[in-house]
Parts: C-alpha cells; sequence; structure tokens
C-alpha cells in the first residue's frame, strides 16, 4: 500500500491498513486497483486458497461489524473498504472477471461488447438463428414433429457451441501464462511492451467472443429449455 | 457498553435472547414460556400483546392481528389474494397498508413494534437492566422495503436496531458458535410464514454465505390455511354451515387446524372438535397423517426449486453439502425432513431447537457487535439483484444477487438536452428482464446544473451496507460536491411518519403498560381461580373445615378484585389465594397429587 498521511492524527502511515501511531483504520485508496487491495502483483493465475485466506483475513479487518463501537467516520471507512474488498474478491476469484479487469486496467476502455458473430462463427451463427426462429413458428403453430427435429439440431449446436467456449477458456490461459512470464521481464525493454500489447489485445478479443457465444448458449437455453 | 439483545420477529412467534457469559440465552416470561405469540389485540382496556391477546384470536377476531409479517413493507395489492383469510381490515396509504383496529389505523412496523415492546419488556423485568440496542431477524428472502419496514418498527418500539441479520445465516452463527463446524452447510428455514434456504462455508470462524434463496409468502400459515379449508368443507357438508360466515370460529378452525398439524408430526391420526357457530353443537372429525401430507404436499414442493436455484448459484451440486440444518417450526413435520432428504441425499438435523435457534443466532451477532466474540464473522449476500430502470422499461442491474455484503456499484448520470435540470431514477428489485415485473423500490430526482447536454455529470454510489438495506449517495463530479437526494420509498414509511409513529409510541406507552398489566392480571387470577377451585376439589378432606373457608374467602376476595379493581389489587388477592392455599398445596403433593396445583399453569387451563 502506498504511504499515506493518516486522516486522523496526520502522521504518515506505514502500516497496511491502521495508522501506526493513533491505530484508525485507513481508507482504501480510491486509485488503488484490486490486485494491489490484494497485496498481490498483476499477475493472471491466482491460487484461490492464497486468495480466500487474505480475503478472510482483510475482512476481519474492515467489516462493519468489528467498528460497531468505533466513531462514526471510522464506521463510515470500514463500510467502504468492506464494499471495495468484496468487489474486488469477486473480481479476483473468478478468471475470466480477473482478465476482463486486467485488460481494462493494463489497456483501457472497457470490455467491447460485440453485435455481430466472430468472422469463423459468422455462418455458423446466421443457420442457427434461422433454426431458432423456425422452432419458435413450430411451436407457435404447434407442429410437433418439426419442433423436436429442430430441438435436437439447436441441442447439438449448443453442445457444439459450448466446446467451442471450452477451447476459448484454454486459449485464455495460456494467454494467462504469457502474460505472466511477460509480467516477471523488464518492461523498459521495448520488444517485452510489445508482446504485452499484443497478448492483451488477443486476450480482449478472446474474452468478447466468449462473452458472445454465452450469450448466444443462454438465448438457446431459455428458448428450447 | 449497554447490552446487544438479539430479536428473532417471527411471523407467529417472537422471542428474545442475550449472551449469558458464552452462552446465548432465550428469555423466558411467565410460566417458562420463551416464545411470545406475535398477537396483538384491541380489547375495551386497551391494547395487549402476545399469550393474553391470543385469546382473543376466538372472541374478537376483527380487532386482533396475528402474522403482520407477511404484510412488512407491503403495499394492498401485494396481498390481495390472501385479505380473505384475515379477519382484521386493511387499507393503503402512501403505498403502506394499514390495519383498521378499532377508530385507528396501524401500519405493520407499528403492530410489529407493539410486539417488540413487549420482548423489550420481558427482558427488562428477566435481567433489571434497560433494553435499548437490538439485533433483529429477517428472513434472507426479504426485499429492500421489507428490511427497512423491521427496521422502523424498531426505531417506532424505541428500540436502537444495531444489525438486521438474516434468520437462517443467524442460526448458523448458534450452530457455530457450539460445533465448531467446519464445512459447507444447507439452513433450510421454513417458519411460520416464510421459507429461506441459505447455503454457507464454514471455515476458521467464518460464515461465508455462498448463495440463498426462498419464499416469503410460503410458511406454517399456509399449512394451517390447507387444513381449515379441508374442515370447513367438511363443516359444510355434514353441518351445512359456511363457516366464512362468523369470523370467531374462523380463527377457531384456523387454531384447531394448525394443532391439529402439530399432533399429526408425532402421531399417525388425530381427532378434531370444533363447537359450531349460534350453539349448533360441535363438530367430531379426525385427520391423519396421510390426509395431511395429501393437503399440503404441494406447498413442502414448493420449497424444493429455491434450493435448486441456491445450489446453483453457489455452483455446487447437492452431494457438496456437508450438513444441512432444519430451523423453524415447520420442519418437524415428518413430510418435510423426508423431501429435505431427498434433495440432500443426506439426513438433515436440527440440534438445536429449530424454535429458538434464530433467536439464539441473533444473541451470538449481539455479542460479536459489542466485540465479546472476536474469532466469529459472518458474511452475508443481499438475496435479490438492485438496479435501475434505463429506456425502454428494461432494468439495468447493479449489484447481482447472492453479492457479498456490503456491496456497492457507482453508476454516472448525465442530461441528454440543454439545460436540463433534473433526471428521474427509479431503484429496483429482482431477476427479471423488465423494469415492471420487478419490485419497485424507490424513486428520487438527480438536480443538474442547466449545463449543455453531456456536460453534467453525477455519479450515483448505490451501497447496500451489513443490514442488507440499500443507500444511495450522489456526487457532482465536477464540483466534488456531495448532492444530498430524497429518496421516496415505494412501499415504505416516510422519514416523517416514522418520526410521528415514534411519538404515538411514546405517547401512549403509558396507557398500553397499564391495560396490558390489567388484563395479564385479570388472566391470570382466572387461571388461579381455577386451579385452586379443582385443588379444592380434589384435597378438601386433607385439610381442616377452618383452612376450606379461609381459601374460599381468599377466592371471593380475588373474584370482586378481578371485577372491579386494577391490576396492583388483583395481584395482591393473587398474593393471598397463594398464601392461603400453600398448605393445601404441600398436603396435595404428599399424596402425589402435585399435578393439581401446576396444573394451574395458564399454558395446560386454554
Amino acid at each position: 500500500m502506498a504511504r499515506s498521511m493518516c486522516w486522523h492524527c496526520q502522521s504518515e502511515v506505514t502500516g497496511e491498513y491502521f495508522c501506526d501511531r493513533c491505530v484508525k483504520v485507513q481508507p482504501l485508496s480510491k486509485e488503488s486497483d484490486y490486485f494491489t487491495c490484494f497485496g498481490l502483483p498483476r499477475l493472471l493465475t491466482i491460487d484461490a486458497q492464497t486468495l480466500e485466506t487474505k480475503f478472510y483475513e482483510l475482512s476481519r479487518a474492515f467489516h462493519p461489524d468489528f467498528f460497531q463501537r468505533k466513531t462514526d467516520a471510522e464506521q463510515a471507512i470500514s463500510l467502504g473498504n468492506s464494499a471495495l474488498l468484496n468487489t474486488a474478491y469477486r473480481t479476483l476469484k473468478d478468471p475470466i472477471r480477473r482478465a476482463e479487469y486486467l485488460v481494462q486496467l493494463e489497456a483501457g476502455s472497457v470490455k467491447d461488447i460485440r453485435t455481430s458473430p466472430p468472422a469463423d462463427l459468422f455462418e455458423e451463427i446466421l443457420e442457427l438463428q434461422d433454426d431458432l426462429d423456425g422452432f419458435r413458428a413450430a411451436s407457435a403453430d404447434n407442429e410437433i414433429s418439426e419442433r423436436d427435429r429442430l430441438q435436437a439440431k439447436l441441442m447439438d449446436k449448443r453442445e457444439h457451441l459450448k466446446r467451442r467456449q471450452q477451447a476459448m477458456e484454454s486459449d485464455l490461459r495460456s494467454l494467462f501464462t504469457t502474460w505472466d512470464h511477460l509480467q516477471a521481464q523488464d518492461d523498459r525493454n521495448q520488444a517485452v511492451r510489445a508482446e504485452k500489447d499484443v497478448t492483451l489485445k488477443h486476450m480482449r478479443e478472446i474474452l468478447s467472443n466468449r462473452t458472445y457465444l454465452r450469450n448466444i448458449i443462454n438465448d438457446l437455453t431459455a428458448t428450447i429449455g | 457498553m449497554a447490552r446487544i439483545f438479539g430479536i428473532d420477529l417471527g411471523t407467529t412467534n417472537s422471542l428474545i435472547a442475550y449472551m449469558d457469559g458464552a452462552t446465548p440465552r432465550v428469555i423466558p416470561g411467565r410460566h417458562e414460556r420463551t416464545m411470545v405469540p406475535s398477537v396483538v389485540a384491541l380489547t375495551d382496556n386497551g391494547i395487549i400483546v402476545g399469550d393474553p391477546a391470543k385469546d382473543y384470536l376466538v372472541r374478537g377476531s376483527e380487532r386482533t392481528v396475528y402474522s403482520v409479517k407477511r404484510f412488512m413493507g407491503k403495499g394492498l395489492a401485494d396481498v390481495a389474494e390472501e385479505l380473505k383469510y384475515f379477519p382484521y381490515r386493511m387499507t393503503e396509504q402512501g403505498g403502506v397498508i394499514r390495519i383498521q383496529l378499532g377508530e385507528k389505523s396501524y401500519s405493520p412496523p407499528q403492530i410489529s413494534a407493539m410486539i417488540l415492546k413487549e420482548l423489550k419488556l420481558r427482558a427488562e423485568a428477566y435481567l433489571g437492566e434497560d433494553v435499548s440496542k437490538v439485533v433483529i431477524t429477517v428472513p434472507a428472502y426479504f426485499n429492500d422495503s421489507q428490511r427497512q419496514a423491521t427496521k422502523d418498527a424498531g426505531m417506532i418500539a424505541g428500540l436502537e436496531v444495531l444489525r438486521i441479520i438474516n434468520e437462517p445465516t443467524a442460526a448458523s452463527l448458534a450452530y457455530g458458535l457450539q460445533k465448531r463446524t467446519q464445512g459447507r452447510i444447507a439452513v433450510f428455514d421454513l417458519g411460520g410464514g416464510t421459507f429461506d434456504i441459505s447455503i454457507l462455508k464454514l471455515k476458521n470462524g467464518i460464515f461465508e454465505v455462498l448463495s440463498t434463496n426462498g419464499n416469503t409468502h410460503l410458511g406454517g400459515d399456509d399449512f394451517d390455511r390447507a387444513v381449515a379449508d379441508h374442515l370447513l368443507e367438511e363443516i359444510r357438508g355434514r353441518h351445512g354451515i359456511d363457516v366464512h360466515d362468523f369470523p370467531d370460529t374462523m380463527q377457531s378452525v384456523r387454531l384447531e387446524a394448525e394443532r391439529a398439524k402439530i399432533r399429526l408430526s408425532d402421531e399417525q391420526k388425530t381427532s378434531v372438535a370444533l363447537d359450531l357457530p349460534e350453539g349448533r353443537g360441535t363438530f367430531h372429525s379426525e385427520l391423519t397423517r396421510d390426509q395431511l401430507e395429501a393437503l399440503t404436499k404441494h406447498l413442502v414442493e414448493q420449497t424444493l426449486a429455491p434450493c435448486r436455484s441456491a445450489l446453483q448459484d453457489a455452483g455446487l451440486q447437492p452431494s457438496d453439502v456437508d450438513e444441512v440444518v432444519l430451523v423453524g417450526g415447520s420442519t418437524r413435520m415428518p413430510l418435510v425432513r423426508c423431501r429435505v432428504q431427498d434433495l440432500f441425499g443426506k439426513m438433515p438435523h436440527s440440534h438445536l431447537n429449530p424454535d429458538e435457534v434464530v433467536a439464539l443466532g441473533a444473541a451470538v451477532q449481539a455479542d460479536i457487535l459489542s466485540g465479546g466474540i472476536q474469532d466469529m464473522l459472518l458474511l452475508d449476500v443481499t438475496p435479490l439483484s438492485i438496479g435501475i430502470e434505463t429506456m425502454g422499461g428494461v432494468m439495468s442491474t447493479l449489484i447481482r444477487r447472492n453479492t457479498t455484503i456490503p456491496a456497492s456499484a457507482k453508476e454516472m448520470f448525465t442530461t441528454y438536452v440543454d439545460g436540463q435540470t433534473s433526471v428521474d431514477i427509479h431503484i429496483l428489485q429482482g431477476e427479471r428482464e423488465l423494469a415492471k415485473d420487478n419490485r419497485s423500490l424507490a424513486r428520487f430526482q438527480l438536480k443538474l446544473p442547466p449545463l449543455p447536454a453531456g456536460v453534467p455529470r453525477i455519479e450515483v454510489t448505490f451501497l447496500i451496507d451489513a443490514n442488507g438495506i440499500l443507500n444511495v449517495t450522489a456526487k457532482d463530479v465536477r464540483t466534488e460536491k456531495i448532492q444530498s437526494i430524497q429518496v421516496k420509498p415505494s412501499y415504505g414509511l416516510s422519514d416523517s411518519e416514522v418520526e410521528r409513529m415514534i411519538g404515538e409510541s411514546f405517547k401512549f406507552a403509558v396507557e398500553d403498560l397499564q391495560a396490558r398489566q390489567f388484563i395479564e392480571a385479570r388472566t391470570e387470577a382466572e387461571a388461579i381461580m381455577k386451579a385452586t377451585e379443582k385443588a379444592l376439589r380434589q384435597g378438601r378432606q386433607l385439610i381442616t373445615p377452618d383452612e376450606t373457608e379461609t381459601i374460599k374467602a381468599s377466592l371471593a376476595a380475588l373474584e370482586a378484585a378481578r371485577t372491579q379493581g386494577d391490576h396492583k389489587a388483583i395481584r395482591a388477592r393473587i398474593a393471598d389465594v397463594e398464601k392461603a392455599t400453600h398448605h393445601l398445596a404441600e398436603v396435595l403433593m404428599d399424596h402425589s397429587l402435585k399435578e393439581a396445583l401446576e396444573n394451574k399453569k395458564l399454558s395446560e387451563l386454554t
């Protein structure tokens, strides 16, 4: 945590979350990112156990339950810190959210929302939409055999799409390793920086394709059950 | 610092508990009973609460309020379907239900406040100390309006509500304290009016809620109603009477249905007896457990889907759950136990009294807040997603359900038209796509400086605190100024209404207390008179004729006080009777007839 001044006694805060002199809780800086909040480097491979242990430890430090008898100012800090901590944990715990967050931190701009299918899925998605329309029409008109035929076909498609999603996730995991490896290297090296940019760009693309695919799968499930 | 108490404000019964050293204990009232029936009656002598009020259900049903928890944080339209089941009259004002009692109408938080005050008095009498700070439990699936209404009830009762805590998680605290459990547990909580399922991970004193689900309109009341409807049908068939026309008898049927249901948890078959209205004789019938289960099967089934959703949200299979804990009186039903066991594939348990465990857990949370217990920490979640209405009537979710609380989300607002000076914001709670399908929580208006479109930037922070209650603040990003906003709750009392009700509550406190003391004394006098007469019949030959005369005289004096005196006079005459019967009680006990005087307990007489 960055060194700063205690809001209460104005002495320099060197401890992690509490002022050494007056023992008041310190607000987590609004600038500090979720990784910093957990005292972690910006790496994408995170051990779930370590993260949980740290989350519990910080929860014990900040939770409003333990500030009931403190001043209003301290209660407000406790509430703010706990809310931030909970968001940070939720984000870092899930590998996809973690990657989205890191891409946003490193390369700015939020995840771009894809509205048209990725190029390599274009044909497949168009056909799928046709089949979905057909399924809805058959259901509405009570054409049982046609509906069942399309339902079976769509279920197959769904399985296929799910495998695609898994493939994307495995691609992501290998990019996680690449990223973590690059983070260990000297950032002043132009080649390292360039490779990082490529990795981030690649991750962002897979993340947005994956989100698109997941929405399609959810839609499918909502329609065909 | 004053001690903090834990309160279970239940649909059917309420309890208050405290930490006695390292052990949570429920505070008993007279006759050692720990539960205060959540019933409030308006009598000719004023308002009474609890056991004595319960007697009025069958002789003044239109002025006796029960199950008020069902109406907390609700508008009349929300409960339209079940209005016909309640004998008291309800109206609506400002999105809040009002219950008519005589000349006056009361909001559900005001009625709940009367129950809370009763609990406060009970604890004060028992411990001889002031009760001012409390933790109150609510169903985990209670929405924001219902939680706020509960907090309002506490304020109206003159209590400082330090925390609103979820019932199933409170229960887990009581269990955790006792057994130091580790692993994943599911708490299945079926109470008088609500159902909750919560899945928790317990590790080194941290109680992390993974997911929660439920139904705030499913509980013992619904089971009683199913049985009562069956009995009403039978009465109509056999006696040609439509009991719906007789509100007091309707309540007798409801209460008898409840008692039969309870008996059928231990027995296979039970008999039912009811006095018919207008002296038209007595209705006798029999009910088997099979019949009960056929009548209520669909209700038990309704608990299973929320369990499956909770498991899914926690990312778990039923077999991942290490322990299933049962909470709430309705989990005593064998069918409930059986279905829960089927679903989770393991035997559920209720080592702690399912009626008391929530109050015990509330006392544990109270102790954590007062700095007593330091190694336990509950990390709860918000049961329902919170969002705002966006263009086209769609809900945009800001904080998803099952997010650990405290939780916050920020949203930036700007203008679409030059010189626009305000933005209307509608806050919603629920899981549906469209705003209209979700629960409206509140509306407020953001004030903006007149600037070109898109220039103003107001950052609004939505923060769900540790009580699961939403707080909204707004900040002008350009000026860094915090903007105060007036949030208008859709189904809640305004701040000024709560203020007024707190005032009224104090104003009537003295009158209410006198009425309460009088009615309690009178009820006890009646019970003592009955018991003493019975003892006299059984033990007359064991005492001298002089003694008999003394006892008779004391009884006559008590009867006179009961009809004419105030509560102090009645209490004094009760003491006289107890003194006069002291020897009689002894000799009766010597003759191992000791039940006779012990039976003066109100519970066994009514």
